[in-house]
């Protein structure tokens, strides 16, 4: 999926975060932000779920940044998927059990 | 049948599905089911928001046993097909259409159950299918409603919009929805369905909540919907059996199914007139017994 304008999905509430895409040139590759209190014991987790969430949305060159409140992996994912598909601008037919999983 | 179309509901916990601070971990509070919402609780910008952290909940929290319910956004919206495709791939155990008026529209829910079945690989069946009633429509279609789908266990009634459409208000009483739930109740119990009272709002008023649960339930109403872990403990207290009916309901059964075997129909138990009517309601406490975790019997 190519990113084609900038979005954000999640908020800065306990247990959530906060996910910023924006489009990037092919062959950038992913550039990615982390802002978090736990980014010592966290940071390679969440970077990995970020990543592998990217990989099966088939996002090759995107500038991603992510403020953590405290999240789970699962929420991760989910904000991760909300930013790229609104900067997509879909929201029906959604391939739940595929890319999204 | 599906086997849990029937499984104990005193109490459903309405939780906003893009919230993941309340969707992480409802099960400490032991409801009987959660209800995941996407419709009136979610802000209009964000139902995408919510259907990707209700799927990722649906797929990677363990409830524990707590029955997961999705809430859909209202049949007159381009919303809840969409939806049904996220809860149905996610793992839901059923669907709560809101703003039910007619036989048909469970009807539509249940064929786009079926559909996304069939497309993420989900066992036909599994799915059921609740119905809320918010207007005097719906209210009055209730027994069709119940009679729609072999999918749907039951109905609920929705205070807010109900009142609304009654143009009055709710008065803390019960008066206003008294027609309703009667109605409902009977309808339902016509129908073979569960029935399901609206949340009460007031959270000062805990002694105004015993009440209103005391009531529903000897209306016969199976449960009732919450919006406050504070609220659990007083429906699954009123809904427990007491000791003295557990003791008298097991008599009742022990009794009915002797005399029956001796070709006695009518006789009493501790002083009370019994004949084969009892048993079910007997049965019913029994099971109820069981399923709140005081029955120490042998039945």
């Amino acid at each position: 999926m190519k990113i084609k304008k900038p979005a954000m999905a999640g908020t800065l509430e306990s247990s959530d975060c906060m996910v910023t895409v924006e489009p990037a040139a092919k062959g950038e590759g992913i550039t990615f932000e982390l802002e978090s209190a736990v980014i010592k014991q966290y940071g390679n987790q969440i970077k990995k779920v970020v990543f592998e969430t990217l990989d099966r949305l088939d996002v090759e060159n995107v500038k991603i940044s992510i403020v953590d409140k405290g999240t789970l992996d699962c929420t991760i994912k989910a904000r991760v998927e909300c930013a790229v598909f609104r900067s997509v601008g879909q929201n029906k037919n959604l391939p739940w059990g595929g890319a999204i999983e | 049948m599906n086997p849990n179309k029937k499984r104990l509901r005193r109490s459903m916990m309405f939780l906003n599905a893009q919230k993941p601070g309340l969707i992480k971990d409802p099960y400490i509070y032991k409801p009987d089911s959660i209800m995941l919402d996407l419709e009136d609780a979610v802000a209009m910008k964000e139902k995408d928001a919510a259907r990707y952290s209700l799927f990722h909940a649906l797929r990677e929290i363990d409830y524990r046993g707590v029955e997961r319910v999705v809430r859909i956004n209202g049949l007159d919206s381009d919303m809840w097909v969409e939806d049904i495709r996220c809860a149905v791939a996610g793992g839901c155990d059923a669907i709560r259409i809101p703003k039910t008026e007619t036989a048909a529209e469970v009807k539509m829910v249940e064929r786009a159950v079926e559909q996304s079945e069939k497309e993420f690989g989900v066992e036909p069946g599994r799915v059921l299918i609740m119905a809320a009633l918010e207007s005097a429509k719906g209210v009055l279609h209730a027994l069709d409603i119940c009679e729609s789908s072999d999918r749907l266990f039951g109905i609920a009634l929705s205070g807010g919009d109900y009142t609304k459409d009654l143009q009055t208000t709710i008065s803390g009483t019960g008066v206003e929805m008294m027609g309703a739930r009667q109605h409902m109740i009977i309808a339902a119990r016509a129908a073979g369905v569960q029935c399901f009272d609206t949340v009460y709002t007031n959270l000062d008023d805990m002694e105004g909540f015993r009440r209103d649960v005391e009531t529903i339930h000897t209306m016969g109403f199976d449960g009732k919907s919450i919006i406050n872990p504070r609220q659990i403990p007083i429906v699954h207290d009123i809904y427990t059996p007491k000791p003295k009916d557990i003791i008298f309901a097991e008599k009742v059964v022990k009794e009915i199914e002797e005399k029956s075997a001796q070709g006695i129909g009518v006789f009493t138990v501790d002083g009370k007139m019994i004949d084969i009517a009892f048993y079910d309601g007997a049965k019913r406490t029994i099971e109820l017994a069981k399923a709140s975790g005081v029955y120490k019997g042998d039945l």
